[in-house]
């Protein structure tokens, strides 16, 4: 963007405080982490060294990049499905899209798990539903394992997978598409050989964004995974609060930052900041 | 479907299009020959692309009838109809390379791989893209870009070919070039060519046929020189170029023509004027008018006086008002313009009395 340097100097000076916030409630409280991972309890290595030992950190690590993976998958493919209809279909059917994409967002995470579990618990809404109609007997374990948390973390990040989707669909030339049926393509073929790779961009964005978010999930993974599938976030917060281990969960949290740092320089390679809204 | 390399005769049957309480296209009803270049010919907004993008299927007519070799198609959709089309913009996939580009209408088709790189080979050839073949669209210039466009809709073979303003993007001297190219394409491969302008010396240049749009209707169909030379009404006349227009007092038949009275002199038309009697209006081309010293009485000729020149080139634009105060442009060799403008007094304007014509709606 070119712009005078008194412009320039505006939109400076509107993003300082926004700027001075995230320097003063981010940067410099997690510098105070990085010292721990190296002091507690003793200065040196220690903890790092510890964490490339310690099996629970490791299948805790290989736990949360699986379900982070999954959810993923989950959530791009769902969001895609949405975000066609969002900017492809009729008024009627963009309305009711907008309406399933925002209304999400005006219901808080919390409430949203609890919901799930209301759902999806051993006396919930589906297991009676489903024992009603005698399709099973005996209750399916839906929730406090990891498939409640792939629904659970999916349903939330549905909606934010949608603005890369929808940024990349939007400024797809639609002769490009016309052209494909003018050469004989057919609908499906048209949607698979051109619109999808055409729209590569917002799916490597959605895709990391979704991943960014699901390493650090708390809350979701907390109430819905029932302690039985631990997340990173949560073990986390458990050497933290829980135990007098910060030097651990100090040097995890470390980890995690450089982790999610170095995926989302990755994709700055590939997309603008731009293209993700 | 059409059957591959043979050029298809397209028929349209009072085809109308309204978009909410737009009227895009009104009765048009037009038949486009087998192997035809026709030229589509119009300001933005007069239907000529509705038409088109009917032609390919992809706007559904909301009246009318579309015939494709006798076969009514006007339901098809556009998957099955099998016309190529070159879009503004080109439209390339900017994902494949230019191969893959031109083999995508062939893959479609399901054609056997050893099919697909020959005549992709042969189409690379034809259109010069050789060395190009694994580039992306957006490696290319826009001369190139065009050439795939262009490969892409022939390799298939269509009946028809259909193309939306294709050289809207490009430079004056690179649209020659490509004219030119499509010009040999046409006389190639001996597809029915149906072209979107809204430039007429393109449409004048390439066409066998022209078809002149205004306000979504069809206002006249035919060869260039007839358009040109004998337009149907007064906006296909200024459309297609800068005319001279001079009312004519009590026309009436006369041998082989019509005669009448232009600024109190008689001039003689070889038009007809069955349909046009007293008062209208004549319409001379610049270069069918020249400057003489005098006109004897059986030429046509007015009085006028030159007031201003633009120097062209080849020739001269020489602006002149006649007697009674109505503005004429000529266009004469340099020299001609020259001593006109140095006399400063009258000089006569006289033209054959077949190039002048008589334009039937009286000129409104």
């Amino acid at each position: 963007m070119s712009g005078t340097l008194s412009d320039r100097m505006g939109a400076a000076l509107l993003m300082a405080p926004l700027l001075l916030f995230l320097v003063l409630a981010y940067a410099w409280p997690f510098l105070g982490v990085v010292k721990w991972s190296f002091t507690l309890p003793t200065p040196g290595l220690g903890q790092y060294h510890a964490l490339l030992t310690d099996e629970l950190v490791q299948s805790v690590f290989i736990r949360t990049l699986r379900i982070a993976a999954i959810v993923t998958v989950v959530s791009v493919t769902a969001a895609y499905a949405i975000t066609v209809v969002w900017v492809r279909g009729s008024p009627v059917q963009r309305v009711l899209a907008e309406f399933c994409i925002l209304v999400p967002f005006w219901i808080s995470v919390l409430t949203r798990a609890f919901g799930w579990v209301a759902l999806l618990s051993n006396r919930g809404l589906i297991n009676t539903w489903l024992q009603s109609i005698g399709f099973i007997s005996e209750p399916l374990t839906l929730v406090r394992n990891e498939f409640g948390v792939i629904v659970g973390m999916s349903h939330f990040l549905i909606p934010f997978a949608v603005f890369p989707l929808a940024s990349a669909m939007r400024s797809l030339d639609e002769r490009v598409l016309l052209a494909a049926r003018g050469l004989g393509s057919s609908r499906m073929r048209t949607f698979w050989t051109v619109f999808v790779p055409m729209t590569r961009s917002g799916i490597i964005g959605s895709a990391m964004i979704t991943f960014v978010f699901s390493l650090g999930f708390f809350v979701t993974p907390a109430i819905l995974g029932g302690g039985r599938s631990v997340m990173i976030a949560e073990l986390i917060y458990l050497r933290i609060f829980q135990s007098p281990d910060w030097g651990l969960g100090a040097a995890i949290s470390v980890v995690l930052v450089v982790f999610v740092g170095a995926l989302m320089a990755l994709l700055f390679r590939y997309v603008k900041p731009k293209q993700l809204v | 479907m059409q059957q591959p390399g043979r050029a298809a005769e397209i028929k349209a049957n009072g085809i109308g299009k309204s978009f909410g309480s737009f009227r895009a296209l009104d009765n048009l009803s037009l038949d486009i020959g087998r192997g035809e270049f026709l030229t589509l010919l119009g300001p933005s907004g007069s239907g000529k692309t509705t038409f088109l993008m009917i032609l390919a299927g992809f706007v559904q007519p909301s009246e009318g009838k579309l015939f494709s070799d006798g076969v009514d198609i006007t339901n098809r959709p556009a998957e099955q109809r099998a016309a190529g089309m070159v879009f503004q913009g080109y439209a390339l996939f900017p994902h494949m390379s230019v191969e893959q580009n031109i083999a995508f209408p062939l893959k479609v088709r399901k054609k056997s791989a050893s099919e697909i790189k020959q005549r992709v080979g042969e189409m690379v050839e034809r259109v010069g893209l050789k060395g190009h073949e694994k580039k992306l669209p957006a490696q290319l210039s826009g001369g190139q870009q065009q050439r795939v466009a262009l490969a892409r809709a022939l390799v298939f073979e269509p009946g028809v070919l259909l193309l939306d303003e294709p050289f809207s993007a490009l430079d004056k001297s690179l649209r020659g070039q490509m004219q030119a190219e499509m010009k040999r394409l046409h006389q190639e491969t001996g597809t029915t060519f149906v072209f979107v302008t809204h430039d007429q010396s393109e449409a004048l240049a390439l066409s066998s046929r022209v078809a002149i749009f205004n306000h979504g209707k069809l206002l006249q169909v035919g060869r260039p020189d007839e358009v040109y030379d004998r337009p149907a009404n007064r906006f296909v006349a200024e459309f297609l170029g800068e005319i001279n227009m001079l009312p004519v007092k009590g026309v009436r038949p006369a041998d082989n023509g019509a005669t009448g009275l232009c600024e109190d002199r008689a001039v003689n038309m070889r038009c007809k004027a069955e349909a046009i009697k007293g008062d209208a209006i004549l319409a001379i081309r610049p270069e069918d008018m020249s400057i003489a010293p005098e006109a004897s009485v059986n030429q046509n000729g007015i009085a006028a006086t030159a007031v201003a020149s633009t120097y062209l080139g080849a020739a001269t634009k020489l602006d002149l008002t006649t007697r009674q105060g109505a503005k004429v442009t000529v266009s004469v060799p340099n020299e001609v313009a020259a001593a006109a403008l140095s006399k400063g007094n009258s000089v006569w304007l006289t033209w054959p009395a077949e190039k002048g014509f008589l334009l039937p709606d009286g000129g409104q």
